[in-house]
């Protein structure tokens, strides 16, 4: 039976799915509809009024759009279909009505607010509004919350629509957000003033159609038509969510997601949002080299030839960071390769096997999860690992999915059947009747904490018989923006870590902070940040931060996206990839390309999955052999999600972010 | 102080045959205050983990009825009204002698925890004006004299 209903919106009739909204049936025959608490991703509301439009034939008055559904209009009286008018002289007045009552306790302090000059309220009051009010009473004032250290309140400047609360509620999944109080008196608060427990609370700042709640550590900094606007990759997680990246001259003002439906809608984690502060601090911008124990700045020219003297003729090893692009991955293979060494990018040690794209990615795609009615988290808290993704598991919770764990107990903002937290608990699923609910759509999350002990590939293989037996998808979920993509391309060594740098003597170091380096091998550090691994140097090579060049990067599901340069690098310092073509060079064993064009040409050769850019191959399914894990408890990869990388480790908000979440941990809720 | 078993029963029944948590929100707050003369922030974060609500929903319903106490109330609630009819009939003078006789002002509790005087638009008694409602049982009482007024204080210092 189909659904379809026909709709006359402004002479334009369409057939839409009679569930739809007007507003929505509006969208689908280009009409636009103003509307401030309605979102297509929250639930409906209906309570800013602003999309009121004249449903011809419907009861003598104006009608919310965003509430009224297609099905529920009357047809004419010959069989027409319904008619509605959004441009009718009733629906102007209507609207001038609600602008003005809108704009009747609003401060009207545009010139010192930050939403200026992208805010929902300006643009809709000049394009709907009348330029007059006849309010003369003094306007109402509210306290502003305090709702921690990255969202700024102005209370006083809230329309009450409420896209806040339902984020907050709906998706974040926390509890803290309401609207208390009834007519002038209704306010948005937070419940006891405490501040907000989630680490995608930054997403309020674009959802808020007002300033009420903007930025904190952006505020008061720039005005948006300062700003140059790059689409890029974000590499914070391994999820790849699509951002945009405003700068103002050469520094990173502001980081904001980009809609992409297959990966992470329109939100952002918190540190993606909040990381550009850390790309300021503790740069690498000249090249240092240690003499008697001790670093000192150094020419480009000096640096290459002490790496390059050091590399000739010795057991090379690479190691590729968490956050490099597939260029440098490929490049760094490349020339350590070249000198007989080897590379790898598991630096954590997670056992992902190489070559079997359908094990170290797996089959399913971001967007499967919405659609899955069971879903098993093995060794993973996907709330830390990647929030944006979680909460698209909390999505499909909502739906109705089943969720089940096992590893270590959290809490996920959804309920979940902990199954046990060890691998027996994981071997003995294989006895269960797992086939007894094949046919819905399943899926098995497999986190990195589950992996990177001695027995992950057994692990892995329990989790790939998990989804043969219950016919459902597998999906890796890594960490490291890097992995993916490095894994592609195949810098790895048989063994692993230890035996990449098994007797090494030198060590090519492209940031991978992570590890811990022991005494004895040179090391050469490339990298942007001055952490941990540029600590344990003996040459550091500046390089570019994720902003400041064009890379390629495969997300978690497999799906290669680029990034492209906001700006450019701090001082002396060089893209990744041309760094490493200046040390070729230098060992005189250039490596055959001169431009980025050039290398992506070689990669793409070698490697044509990568052309794809936004697709998500298909990986063909090969079993692991099924061996016994150990024994021991699942522990999660990631312990603090503030302080997983360079950049926010070098980060002031990311600092005091995680201080707050560990003092949160420590003190129990009073509550409960 | 836990969640009294016979209120848990009482919030699942609701929940079960008003037609889903939301629906029961109202009348689980009417039920609390029914119990405990009103509302806590404790309660209130326990019966909106049993509805399966969060607390700050639960408080937005609680604090949109100005009938929901959000703060401590007397055993005995006063709802004085000061609208257009019982101003007219002389309410300011009610209000002027419960203050002389309890020391309470509008909002406010006596010390004694024994009343609580609020003003109240409306309480439907235009013709008894001026009115009150009164007690636990919302018990409208009219036309209002300093007689009357001793009657329903009774012996209260």
């Amino acid at each position: 039976m189909s659904n379809l209903k026909k709709i006359n919106i402004d002479g334009i009739e369409i057939e839409v799915d009679g569930a739809m909204t007007i507003i929505q049936a509006a969208e689908v025959a280009g009409i636009e509809i103003p509307r401030f608490c309605y979102h297509e991703r929250l639930t409906i509301a209906g309570n800013c009024r602003m999309c009121l439009v004249e449903v011809v034939g419907g009861p003598p008055k104006p009608a919310a759009s965003c509430a009224m559904q297609v099905r529920d209009l009357r047809p004419g009286p010959n069989g027409e279909a319904p008619v509605v008018k959004t441009k009718s002289p009733m629906v102007k007045k209507a609207r001038e009505g609600v602008m003005e009552f809108l704009l009747i306790n609003h401060p009207l302090d545009c010139p010192i607010c930050d939403q200026g000059g992208e805010c929902d309220l300006q643009d809709q009051a000049m394009a709907y509004g009348v330029d007059f009010s006849r309010y003369r009473e003094p306007k109402r004032a509210s306290e502003n919350l305090n709702l921690g250290p990255l969202v700024k309140t102005e209370m006083t400047r809230c329309i009450s629509c409420t896209r806040c609360v339902r984020f907050t509620t709906e998706v974040a999944g926390i509890t803290q957000m309401g609207q208390t109080g009834r007519g002038e008196d209704s306010e948005i608060t937070s419940y006891l003033n405490v501040t907000l427990d989630s680490n995608l609370q930054g997403n309020i700042i674009d959802l808020c159609p007002v300033g009420a709640l903007t930025s904190k550590p952006y505020a008061f900094t720039a005005r948006p038509w300062e700003l140059t606007k790059t689409e890029s990759i974000d590499v914070m997680d391994a999820l790849g969510s699509n951002i945009r990246v405003d700068t103002k001259g050469r520094e990173v003002m502001r980081i904001l997601p980009r809609n992409h439906d297959g990966v992470n809608e329109e939100w952002i984690s918190d540190k993606t949002r909040f990381i550009w502060d850390g790309l300021r601090r503790q740069r690498l911008d000249v090249p240092y080299v240690r003499d008697n124990g001790r670093l000192r700045k150094a020419s480009w020219a000096e640096a290459l030839e002490r790496a390059a003297k050091a590399m000739k003729g010795k057991r090379v090893a690479g190691l590729v960071g968490d956050l490099a692009p597939v260029e440098a991955a490929f490049s760094l293979k490349a020339l350590v390769e070249g000198l007989g060494g080897h590379v790898e990018c598991r630096t954590d040690g997670a056992r992902l096997p190489a070559g079997n794209r359908s094990a170290y990615v797996g089959t399913a795609k971001i967007e499967d999860i919405d659609s899955a009615r069971r879903i098993l988290i093995i060794g993973s808290n996907p709330r830390i690992e990647a929030p944006v993704l979680n909460a698209r598991i909390r999505k499909a919770w909502t739906n109705g999915a089943d969720v089940a764990l096992i590893g270590e107990a959290a809490d996920l903002t959804y309920d979940y059947a902990h199954l046990g937290n060890d691998r027996a608990t994981l071997a003995g699923m294989l006895t269960q009747d797992l086939a007894n609910k094949a046919g819905t759509p399943g899926i098995v999350i497999v986190g990195q904490g589950a992996l990177n002990e001695a027995d992950g590939e057994a692990v892995l293989a329990h989790a790939m018989r998990i989804c043969e037996l219950g016919d459902c998808k597998l999906l890796v979920l890594h960490t490291a923006a890097s992995r993916v993509g490095a894994m592609d391309v195949g810098a790895v060594t048989e063994g692993g870590l230890t035996a990449a740098t098994d007797h090494a003597e030198v060590i090519f170091n492209l940031g991978a902070d992570e590890v811990e380096i022991a005494a004895g091998p040179f090391v050469i550090y490339q990298g942007s940040h001055g952490d941990r691994g540029a600590a344990r140097a003996d040459v550091i090579l500046p390089a570019a931060a994720y902003t400041e060049e064009n890379g390629l990067f495969v997300n978690t599901e497999g799906r290669p996206q680029l990034a492209f340069r906001a700006g450019f690098a701090p001082g002396e310092a060089k893209e990744n990839w041309a760094i490493l073509r200046a040390l070729s060079a230098e060992l005189g064993a250039a490596l055959p390309w001169d431009s980025l064009a050039q290398l992506r040409g070689a990669l793409v050769k070698a490697h044509p999955h990568l052309a794809e850019i936004d697709e998500v191959a298909e990986n063909a399914w090969q079993p692991l052999e099924l061996r016994a894990p150990g024994k021991a408890t699942f522990r999660n990869a990631i312990r603090d999600f503030y302080l997983t990388n360079p950049i926010a480790r070098a980060s002031a908000v990311m600092a005091e972010l995680s201080a707050m979440a560990k003092a949160r941990a420590a003190t129990p809720m009073a509550a409960e | 102080m836990t969640l009294p078993a016979d209120l848990e029963t009482r919030i699942r029944h609701l929940v079960a045959h008003e037609g889903g948590p939301r629906a029961a929100m109202l009348e689980t707050l009417r039920s609390v205050q029914a119990a405990e003369g009103w509302v806590s922030d404790e309660r209130l974060a326990q019966v909106a983990a049993v509805l399966g609500v969060t607390p700050a929903e639960l408080d937005g319903v609680a604090s949109f009825y100005s009938l929901i106490f959000r703060r401590p109330v007397g055993r005995t609630v006063i709802l004085l009204c000061d609208g257009a009819s019982c101003g007219l009939n002389g309410a300011d003078a009610i209000r002027d002698a419960i203050r002389d006789r309890l020391g309470i002002g509008y909002g406010q509790t006596t010390p004694d925890g024994r009343f609580t005087l609020i003003n109240s638009a409306c309480v439907g008694g235009c013709d008894r004006a001026p009115a009150a409602v009164v007690g636990p049982d919302r018990t409208l009482v009219g036309p209002l004299t300093p007689a009357l007024l001793e009657e329903l204080i009774g012996g209260a210092p």
